[in-house]
């Protein structure tokens, strides 16, 4: 599409003002807990105070018998699921293990794992019910550390577990739920033709997303089988899909309604209460509301995996990078389906390696399952081959841009997994690094610079829109994406920047599932790309039906219509002389020109382009107390085109500052019985703002010629290179190489008494 | 849930009275930034809130013998205003005002941060090194304690039932005195001590230490005041091999844990390494008073 490569935009590029703002600020916009409807009950759920347990007995009848309670659910009032792993194999879901991970039913798995429910008339009441209910517990072994789980002798969470993708199917019951491989050229032979050859074992802790807020629903059951949910989520076509799945219900018989949600990262991507809010409902014929505390979100939704990879790469003295080899072991969590396909095949993607092995391993822990954290599995790659790599350049003495520029991928280059990589981007963003002055700037004592890069896929797929012309000439904007990085006003600007009008006459927001196309959630960095052709499609039919509505009023065939800055014109001077009409005027002739003027359009998305980016760091480190100070931090990432400029920055530098957190303090820490040591925001250390100076962004533009406006996803490939940014930067400040994850103080004193200087 | 009582007392004889009859099941409230965070993670279940702040003077700070009277409730927003404690004892004002968020400041009182008992409470070593006394009340009247006898141990205290802390009796400053307080913490705010040093020091016109104390926090069940620490300092000049004999002492005074915030040999080399770098801030404030 030539439109990509306009460069004469009057709205995409510029920073309007959010449509969400005011709402938001002044305490009026309503998120997942601030729903309410006439007898309303509260909900509370009983959870596993055990990481391992199988569950006997469970008594429900004293709980049931208190005054106030009406409505008790354990998991046996769930409907069974088919054990099958359904859907494309990397996002594969299996309901059987959803069910299981939403209510315990034989075991609880993990410390904080639900294993009834109740609503009661008031938060109280609740929660002594909650204590009534009585469960015979038989406490077994329990196992947090991916590498003990995959031990021959670890603690079995399912005694039938085999590990699938292992060719003839084993018979031996394990926590590695599936092996993954994949494959380019000859290892073996890539590491024989290799000068120098290094392989190094990585750690990461699981990590949470830290979204502000909690989970929250309410969720009414109607006598006629019918049922309204209110939730915050990352996508409540999904939360629909789900939760009717889980409740044997029919799609057209939920209804769910957005609401503005506080943050989510790719946590808010599944379903955990709202579910058990409609089964209580169900049970209770009121209205039910749940929602979790911090100790809650933090112990039952779902982190990112902790991980153990195991990194080769074999480098020629030039700098070619001619073999990777990478073991990669995720956690899952209790239940199998962490993001190590993603890790596997984001490993590499930055280079042109021609010989690639990536082999995978998902194994589940008595830990809560996983959920996506913002270019899920990526991230953890990255820290391996980035710290890598920079050693490799160190030992070559070559500058580490210049190790990157001369590998890095390019158009046409064969990538794991099948396919070739199709876009630009990734050199750009290198380039954009080593021409910003703080490659260039001086550093002071006990300080180091690092660098790093990281790929995302990016992610399409389904979206649906409509677009309305008012009566006014106003125009107004529907889509199935819950905003979370302002696709509003994103929204807003394309279809303002399509029909030719100023921004402040379109106003876009999110409409619930009775009203728009199935839409796919508000993740994979999906939304502008995917949603946004959407609206653009809308958009170009209602544009198509204006042209006709002008051409009615002239006279003339619709071909002889044009549509030009917002209005209507004719196509040459042959066409006849007639003034241009503008959409106000042609909005209020609406009504004889054929009525109302508005739009829907569905699509599936393909041809999104991937996300890179490169990353530097300057970090200051105490040498007595392992202290680190992050100075300075530039994140150059690629845009494809950016719509609305602040978001895409603001994009840029969350991801970074998550990164960050991760890299230096956060962690799940576990006691001896397994039970989770930090579940509140004091002592699961996430970085507060006066931690951090403000992180610069260089926003690189190739467009994606496969959008109209070149539009690239850019919500995830920001976190993707910052833990090995930091960790780089922490082996230039101190000679010291970190290999696990958080950096935290004590570690690096540790590693900072180590004798002899480490690259 | 039980039912709640809540009392204002007019009088330290009144907040008194009250606590005795409550035998036990009564907590104090000054800025509650503790108990209520307490009761409301289900820790604590008190049957009586016993709120002093309404006791005349347990919320001034005046003037006393050259030193300060502090009331227990006197919130340390109010204690970071006052200019001329600030000067006096800038270790105690800036170790008071670590604790929590600025909201947290608007409430937080010197007398709730010593009597929640927590090893790392950051007002307490420096309230320690300084050689700040407590004014008990209680149903025996009235005794005076040095601060580092009122914990004992993690969540508790030295008070007898039926008592508590009035104010706090910071000593008028001899010349040549200068007080600081340091704290490790992974992040900049927010957090609560890994480690927490306190230092006070005199020196003399020639730059010898004549007189040092050196209190520790969250390094063993209660903040340590280290004499040994203290002995490293006195007759130097604070020279390297000083400080080096300082690091020693402090380091081993230590009996940390390891726990999620820090580990035993962390907490142990980082208590070593703030005790120098506190007691270089403290004798630069004390050749400059």
């Amino acid at each position: 599409m030539a439109e990509a490569l306009r460069k004469d935009f009057k709205i995409i590029g510029t920073r309007p003002v959010r449509p969400d703002g005011i709402p938001k600020v002044t305490g009026t916009a309503k998120f997942g807990a601030d729903f309410s409807l006439p007898g309303t009950l509260f909900g509370k759920i009983l959870r596993s105070p055990h990481a391992h347990a199988r569950i006997r007995k469970i008594d429900t009848s004293k709980a049931a018998a208190l005054p106030g309670v009406k409505a008790v659910i354990t998991g046996a009032d769930f409907p069974e699921q088919k054990n099958e792993f359904i859907g494309p194999e990397r996002t594969a879901v299996n309901f059987w293990y959803m069910t299981r991970n939403i209510m315990a039913r034989e075991k609880a798995l993990y410390e904080g794992h639900a294993v009834a429910a109740v609503a009661a008339s008031s938060p109280e009441i609740a929660e002594k019910a909650a204590r009534l209910i009585e469960i015979d517990y038989e406490v077994l072994p329990h196992v947090i550390d991916v590498d003990a789980a995959m031990a021959p002798d670890a603690p079995l969470l399912f005694e039938d577990m085999t590990t699938r993708g292992v060719e003839p199917a084993p018979t031996r019951p394990t926590n590695v739920s599936k092996r993954l491989e994949f494959k380019l050229g000859d290892v073996e032979k890539g590491f024989a033709d290799a000068d120098i050859v290094l392989e190094k074992t990585y750690k990461t802790e699981a990590v949470h997303q830290g979204y502000i807020e909690t989970h929250a629903c309410l969720a009414r059951y109607d006598a006629d089988g019918q049922g309204e949910l209110w939730s915050s989520s990352q996508g409540h076509f999904v939360v629909r899909n789900l939760t009717a799945k889980l409740l044997g219900m029919r799609l057209n018989d939920l209804k769910v309604n957005p609401a503005e949600i506080g943050g989510g990262f790719g946590g808010k991507t599944v379903v955990y209460l709202e579910p058990v809010a409609m089964l209580l409902s169900k049970k209770a014929g009121h209205p039910v509301r749940l929602a979790m505390t911090r100790a809650e979100v933090f112990k039952a939704s779902g982190p990112t995996s902790g991980a153990s990879i195991t990194l080769k790469i074999g480098i020629k003295k030039d700098g070619t990078i001619i073999a990777g080899d990478a073991a990669l072991r995720y956690q899952a969590g209790a239940v199998p389906g962490s993001p190590v396909m993603n890790g596997c095949l984001c490993i590499f993607a930055c280079y042109a390696i021609p010989n690639q092995r990536a082999i995978g391993y998902d194994v589940v822990s008595n830990r809560p399952k996983v959920a996506a954290y913002r270019a899920p599995g990526s991230g953890i790659a990255a820290f391996a081959v980035e710290s890598t790599l920079d050693i490799l350049a160190k030992q070559i003495g070559m500058d580490p841009i210049e190790l990157r520029l001369k590998n890095a991928t390019r158009i046409g280059a064969p990538m794991l997994g099948g396919g070739k990589m199709s876009h630009e981007g990734f050199v750009q963003t290198l380039q954009a690094i080593r021409n910003h002055p703080a490659y260039s700037a001086p550093l002071g004592p006990n300080q180091g610079r690092g660098v790093a890069s990281g790929y995302w896929f990016n992610g399409g797929g389904e979206s649906g829109a409509s677009v309305y012309v008012n009566a006014d000439g106003t125009v107004v904007v529907s889509t199935g994406s819950p905003d979370i990085g302002g696709s509003r006003a994103s929204m807003a600007m394309m279809a303002a920047e399509t029909l030719g009008i100023p921004y402040d006459q379109v106003r876009a927001g999110v409409s619930d599932t009775t009203t728009v196309a199935y839409t796919h959630l508000t993740a994979g960095s999906r939304v502008t790309f995917a949603t946004g052709l959407a609206v653009v499609g809308a958009t170009n039919k209602v544009i198509e039906d204006l042209r006709a509505r002008a051409a009615k009023i002239w006279g003339v065939d619709i071909e002889a219509v044009d549509w030009v800055d917002g209005c209507a014109k004719p196509s040459s001077s042959n066409v006849g002389k007639f003034e241009a009409l503008t959409l106000k005027q042609l909005a209020a002739q609406a009504s004889a020109t054929g009525g109302p003027i508005g739009a829907a359009h569905a699509v599936n998305a393909a041809k999104q382009a991937p996300g890179f980016s490169t990353q530097l760091c300057d970090i200051e480190v105490d040498p007595e107390t392992g202290r680190a100070t992050v100075l300075r931090f530039v994140v150059a990432q690629d845009a494809g085109r950016a719509i609305h400029r602040s978001y895409v920055e603001g994009q840029m530098q969350g991801g970074a500052v998550q990164g960050i957190g991760w890299a230096l303090n956060e962690e799940y820490i576990y006691d001896e019985k397994g039970r989770l040591a930090n579940a509140g925001f004091l002592d699961y250390r996430m970085p507060v703002a006066s931690d951090l100076p403000m992180i610069e962004t260089v926003v690189v533009e190739v467009p994606n010629n496969d959008h109209p406006f070149g539009v690239k996803g850019v919500g995830e490939v920001n976190i993707v290179p910052t833990m090995a940014a930091v960790a780089n930067a922490i082996t230039a400040a101190t000679g010291k190489r970190m290999s696990a994850l958080p950096m935290s103080p004590p570690r690096l004193l540790e590693a900072l008494g180590r004798p002899g200087k480490e690259v | 849930m039980s039912s709640l009582q809540y009392a204002t007392p007019a009088s330290v004889q009144e907040a008194v009275a009250l606590l005795a009859k409550a035998e036990g099941k009564a907590r104090i409230l000054a800025g509650g930034t503790d108990l209520l965070v307490q009761m409301r993670a289900g820790m604590v279940d008190p049957a009586l809130i016993v709120d002093i702040k309404k006791i005349p003077g347990l919320r001034t700070v005046t003037r006393e013998g050259g030193g300060y009277r502090i009331g227990a409730a006197v919130a340390g927003a109010e204690l970071s205003d006052r200019a001329d404690i600030s000067k006096d004892w800038p270790g105690v004002v800036e170790a008071f005002d670590l604790i929590g968020s600025t909201q947290i400041q608007g409430r937080a009182s010197l007398g709730g941060n010593l009597c929640n008992a927590s090893p790392a409470a950051d007002s307490v070593p420096a309230l320690v090194a300084a050689g700040a006394k407590a004014t008990v009340a209680g149903p025996g009247g009235t005794r005076i304690v040095p601060v580092e006898e009122i914990p004992t141990g993690p969540g508790r205290t030295s008070l007898k039932p039926g008592e508590f802390i009035v104010d706090f009796v910071l000593p008028a400053k001899a010349a040549g005195t200068g007080d600081a307080y340091l704290r490790l913490i992974p992040r900049t705010e927010m957090d609560i001590a890994v480690v927490g040093v306190g230092v006070c020091l005199t020196l003399d016109a020639a730059g010898v230490c004549t007189a040092a104390r050196v209190a520790l926090g969250a390094v063993a069940p209660t903040v340590l005041l280290v004499p040994d620490a203290a002995k490293a300092l006195v007759g130097s000049r604070l020279d390297e091999a000083a400080l080096q004999k300082l690091d020693a002492a402090a380091q081993a005074a230590c009996r940390p844990i390891n726990d999620k915030r820090g580990t035993i040999a962390y907490r142990t080399k980082v208590a070593g390494v703030l005790a120098r770098r506190a007691a270089l801030i403290a004798a630069d404030r004390a050749r400059t008073n």
